[in-house]
C-alpha cells in the first residue's frame, strides 16, 4: 500500500503546474489532464494552484532540515532536494511581477493571497530558516556571517534589511536559497585534514539550533516549533496531513 | 568438498549480530544451456537465507535447515537491518557468487560442483566463505559515523588458486584474499604437536616436516586497506582492465589506484565546484571500460553521462563524450531531475554499449551517440502519476541497479513489491516475474505478474496501490555465460535459473 499520499488532486497539480505557469497569461483555467478531477470538487474549486505548490514547498524544506539533521548527510539527496526546491519556488515566484518590498508584511496573509504576500515573508522566513539549520551543531564550522547580514530571525515581523535574500528572487539569479546555500554546502564540506575541534552532535539525531539573534529560546527544535515555521510558511494554512517521516 | 555452513560455523563465530547462512532450500534446477533470451521460463535454484538467531540456538547440533527457515524466518521479526544484503556480484567465471550486507559482512557462495553421483545438485550455490569486511568506524575528528555497510564488491579475474575480491564501505575499500587451505605442514623441530616451541638443547635428532591433508578450510584475509581517500560517499569501485588498477567514485570525486599502492592515489575526476553552494550535480556511478584500460564513464544526478579519456589529461574535468538525452516537454514535472537521476552504469560484455538506469526507465545508449539512447525501457512508468507520493515517503530517491546478461542480449533490473523485469533487446519483449518466498517453490517455473494501471484488475494482476514500497529489488546480478541470476530481496537471496525444457 501506498503511505498516506497527498490528495489526489496535489499529484496532478504537481505535474500541471508547469504548464499552468506558461499560459498564464491566457487566463487558462487549470490545464491538467485530470480526468479525475470532477468540476463539482471541493478541493479543485477552493484550491488554489499556489496551495499545490506551496505544499511541495514546505514538504522540500522539512526534507532538507531532515537531511541536514544527519550527521553525514546524503549528498546526492540534498542536492536532488534543494534543487527541485528551487524549480518549484521559481514556478511560485512570477516573474519580476513582484516589486521588491522593503518590509515585509506584518502578519501573513491567507491562503488566497498566498503568492502576492508571502513571498517576502516566506523568503524571509526561508533565510531564516537556512540560517538556523546551517547553525545546527555539529555543521557549523565557523560563525555564520549570515548573522551580520541582519536575518530577520523567526518573527515574519521582523525587519529584512539587507534583503540578500528577497534580491535573489529575480528570475535571473533565480534562487533565493542561495544566500542561505552558502552556510548549507560549505558546513558540509569538511575536509578531512581540517582540525576545527567541534562539539559533537549532542544526542545524535537531536541538533541544537541556534535560534535567530535576540532570541534563547529551548534548544530543540521540536514539533511544535516546526509547527510554527510552517504556519508561518503558509500562512494560517495547515497542512494537508502531516509531515511524512523522510528516510 | 565444499565447506558447509556446519560446525566450524557456528563455532567460530561470535559477532553479536551475525549468524551464517543457511544452506539451501529447494532443489536444484537441470542444467540450462540456453544463453540468450532470458524470457523463457525461470525457476527457483535456491533461496538463501540468514538465519539471525541460529547461532544462539543451537551450536553444536546438525540442524535441519529446513526446520529453520519455516520456523524462525516467516517471522520476519528474527531479520535484523544488519542482514539487509547490498549488493551482489558474480566472479568472472560465474563458480562464485559474493553478496554484502548492511553489517559489513561479506558471503561468498560457491557453484555446486558436477558430480556423477548427484548431478541433480549442479546449479545450486552453497555458502564457501563468510568474513566481516568492514567494522563499523568512528570519525574522531569529525564526530561522524561511517557506516560499515558494504556498498560494491568486484571481483578480480583470477591469476592463480586464491580468489581476489574488492570490497567498500562509504569511505574505505579493501582487497581480500580467499584462498583454500587443505594441507598443513606436521613435525615441525622447534615445535611440539600442541605449537610450543621447544628447548633446542632437548632436540637430539631432526626432522623434515611434511604435508599432511586436513579438513579443508576457506580462510579471508585482507591484504590491501585504501583508506582516508575519500571525503564523500563511494558510491562504486570498478576493476580495470589492465589489472593493476581501479577506480572508486564517490559524490564529487574518482580517484585511480594501483592494487599495490594503499598509500597513495590519484584523482582523476573532480566536479567540486570552488564555492559549495554552487553544487547542483554529484557522481553518482562509474565505470571502467571492459577492454580500453584508458576509458571509462561516469553518471551523474543530472541524467547525464561522461565519457573520459584517461591519455588526454592527467585530471579528466573535460570530457570525451557527454551523453544526454533532451528533456521530453510533455512529461515535465518539479521532480523531472529527481527521476532523471541516473543510480546505476554498465557497460556491455562487448565494450559497445553502456546502460543506464533512472527511477522509470532502462537505458541502453550507444557509444557513438551521444543526443540520445538507443533504446529505453519502462520499467514501471505507472509511478510516473504517484511521484509526488514516491517522493514524500523518499522513495523516489532509491538506487535500482542494472545488469546485462552474458551476451548482452537481456537486461534486468528491479522494481518494488519484490519485482524484477527483463527486457529482451532482441524481440523487444519483457517480462515482471517476483522474487517472494509466498510464490516461489522449488523448482516451479516462476509466473510472469503484471500491474494493473486502471480500469478492471484481472485476476492474476496485482493494482499499483496494491503494490509493495518496502520489497524493493535493488541489486541483482547475471551468470557472465549462464542464464543464472541473483536477485536479492531485503535479507534474501533468491538463485534463478532458465529451465531447459
Amino acid at each position: 500500500m501506498l503511505p498516506p499520499p497527498f490528495p489526489d488532486w496535489l499529484w496532478m497539480l504537481s505535474k500541471g503546474l508547469k504548464r499552468k505557469r506558461e499560459e498564464e497569461e491566457e487566463k487558462e483555467p487549470l490545464a491538467v489532464d485530470a480526468w479525475w478531477l470532477d468540476p463539482g470538487h471541493a478541493a479543485v474549486a477552493q484550491a488554489p494552484q499556489a496551495v499545490a505548490s506551496s505544499s511541495l514547498f514546505d514538504l522540500s524544506v522539512l526534507k532538507l532540515h531532515h537531511s541536514l539533521q544527519q550527521s553525514e548527510p546524503d549528498l546526492r539527496h540534498l542536492v536532488l532536494v534543494v534543487n527541485t526546491l528551487r524549480r518549484i519556488q521559481a514556478s511560485m515566484a512570477p516573474a519580476a511581477a513582484l516589486p521588491p518590498v522593503p518590509s515585509p508584511p506584518a502578519a501573513p496573509s491567507v491562503a488566497d493571497n498566498l503568492l502576492a504576500s508571502s513571498d517576502a515573508a516566506l523568503s524571509a522566513s526561508m533565510a531564516s530558516l537556512l540560517e538556523d539549520l546551517s547553525h545546527i551543531e555539529g555543521l557549523s564550522q565557523a560563525p555564520q556571517p549570515l548573522a551580520d547580514e541582519g536575518p530577520p530571525g523567526r518573527s515574519i515581523g521582523g525587519a529584512a534589511p539587507s534583503l540578500g535574500a528577497l534580491d535573489l528572487l529575480g528570475p535571473a539569479t533565480g534562487c533565493l536559497l542561495d544566500d542561505g546555500l552558502e552556510g548549507l554546502f560549505e558546513d558540509i564540506d569538511t575536509s578531512m585534514y581540517d582540525n576545527e575541534l567541534w562539539a559533537p552532535a549532542s544526542e545524535g539525531l537531536k541538533p541544537v539550533p541556534e535560534d535567530g539573534p535576540g532570541k534563547e529560546e529551548a534548544p530543540e527544535l521540536d514539533e511544535a516549533e516546526l509547527d510554527y515555521l510552517m504556519d508561518v510558511l503558509v500562512g494560517t494554512q495547515a497542512l494537508e496531513r502531516p509531515p511524512g517521516p523522510g528516510r | 568438498m565444499v565447506l558447509q555452513p556446519s560446525e566450524r560455523h557456528y563455532r567460530d563465530w561470535n559477532h553479536r549480530r551475525l549468524g551464517p547462512w543457511c544452506s539451501p532450500t529447494g532443489s536444484p534446477a537441470p542444467l540450462s544451456c540456453e544463453t540468450g533470451c532470458g524470457e523463457g521460463s525461470w525457476i527457483l535454484v535456491c533461496r538463501l537465507l540468514v538465519p539471525t538467531q541460529v547461532s544462539l540456538l543451537s551450536m553444536e547440533e546438525d540442524i535441519d535447515t529446513r526446520k529453520i527457515n519455516n520456523s524462525f524466518l516467516r517471522d520476519h521479526s528474527y531479520a535484523t537491518e544488519a542482514d539487509i544484503i547490498s549488493t551482489v556480484e558474480f566472479n568472472h567465471t560465474g563458480e562464485l557468487l559474493a553478496t554484502g550486507d548492511k553489517g559489513g559482512r561479506v558471503v561468498i557462495f560457491q557453484r555446486e560442483q558436477e558430480s556423477k553421483n548427484q548431478v541433480h545438485r549442479r546449479g545450486e550455490y552453497n555458502v564457501y566463505s563468510t568474513f566481516q569486511s568492514h567494522e563499523p568506524e568512528f570519525d574522531y575528528l569529525k564526530s561522524l559515523e561511517i557506516e560499515e555497510k558494504i556498498n560494491k564488491i568486484r571481483w578480480l579475474p583470477q591469476q592463480n588458486a586464491a580468489y581476489f575480491l574488492l570490497s567498500t564501505n562509504d569511505k574505505t575499500v579493501k582487497l581480500w584474499k580467499v584462498s583454500e587451505r587443505d594441507k598443513r605442514p606436521e613435525g615441525y623441530n622447534l615445535k611440539d604437536e600442541e605449537g610450543r616451541l621447544r628447548d633446542p638443547a632437548t632436540i637430539t635428532t631432526l626432522r623434515v616436516p611434511v604435508l599432511r591433508p586436513m579438513d579443508l578450510m576457506v580462510e579471508a584475509t585482507p591484504r590491501r586497506v585504501f583508506a582516508n581517500a575519500h571525503t564523500y560517499h563511494i558510491n562504486s569501485i570498478s576493476v580495470n582492465s589492465d589489472y593493476e588498477t581501479y577506480m572508486s567514485a564517490d559524490d564529487l570525486r574518482i580517484n585511480l589506484w594501483n592494487f599495490e599502492i594503499t598509500n597513495q592515489s590519484f584523482n582523476i575526476v573532480d566536479i567540486k565546484p570552488a564555492n559549495m553552494e554552487e553544487l547542483t550535480e554529484v557522481i553518482t556511478a562509474a565505470e571502467f571500460h571492459p577492454h580500453h584500460c584508458n576509458t571509462f564513464v561516469y553518471s551523474s544526478s543530472k541524467g547525464t553521462i561522461r565519457l573520459c579519456d584517461m591519455r588526454a589529461s592527467a585530471l579528466c574535468d573535460r570530457h570525451t563524450k557527454f551523453f544526454e538525452e533532451p528533456e521530453d516537454p510533455s512529461n515535465r514535472s518539479f521532480f523531472s531531475e529527481i527521476i532523471s537521476s541516473i543510480s546505476d552504469v554498465k557497460f556491455s560484455h562487448s565494450g559497445r554499449y553502456i546502460m543506464t538506469r533512472d527511477y522509470l526507465t532502462v537505458k541502453v545508449w550507444d557509444l557513438n551517440m551521444e543526443n540520445r539512447p538507443i533504446e529505453t525501457y519502462q520499467v514501471h512508468d505507472y509511478l510516473r502519476s504517484k511521484l509526488c507520493s514516491l517522493y514524500e515517503n523518499d522513495c523516489i530517491f532509491d538506487k535500482f541497479e542494472c545488469v546485462w546478461n552474458g551476451s548482452d542480449s537481456v537486461i534486468m533490473t528491479g522494481s518494488y513489491n519484490n519485482f524484477f523485469r527483463m527486457f529482451d533487446r532482441n524481440t523487444k519483449r519483457d517480462v515482471t516475474l517476483e522474487a517472494s518466498r509466498e510464490n516461489s517453490k522449488p523448482r516451479a517455473i516462476l509466473k510472469p505478474r503484471k500491474v494493473c494501471v486502471g480500469g478492471k484488475r484481472r485476476k492474476d494482476e496485482i493494482s499499483v496501490d496494491s503494490l509493495d514500497f518496502s520489497k524493493k529489488i535493488l541489486h541483482t546480478a547475471w551468470h557472465p555465460s549462464e542464464n543464472i541470476i541473483a536477485v536479492a530481496a531485503t535479507n534474501n537471496l533468491y538463485i534463478f535459473q532458465d529451465k531447459v525444457n
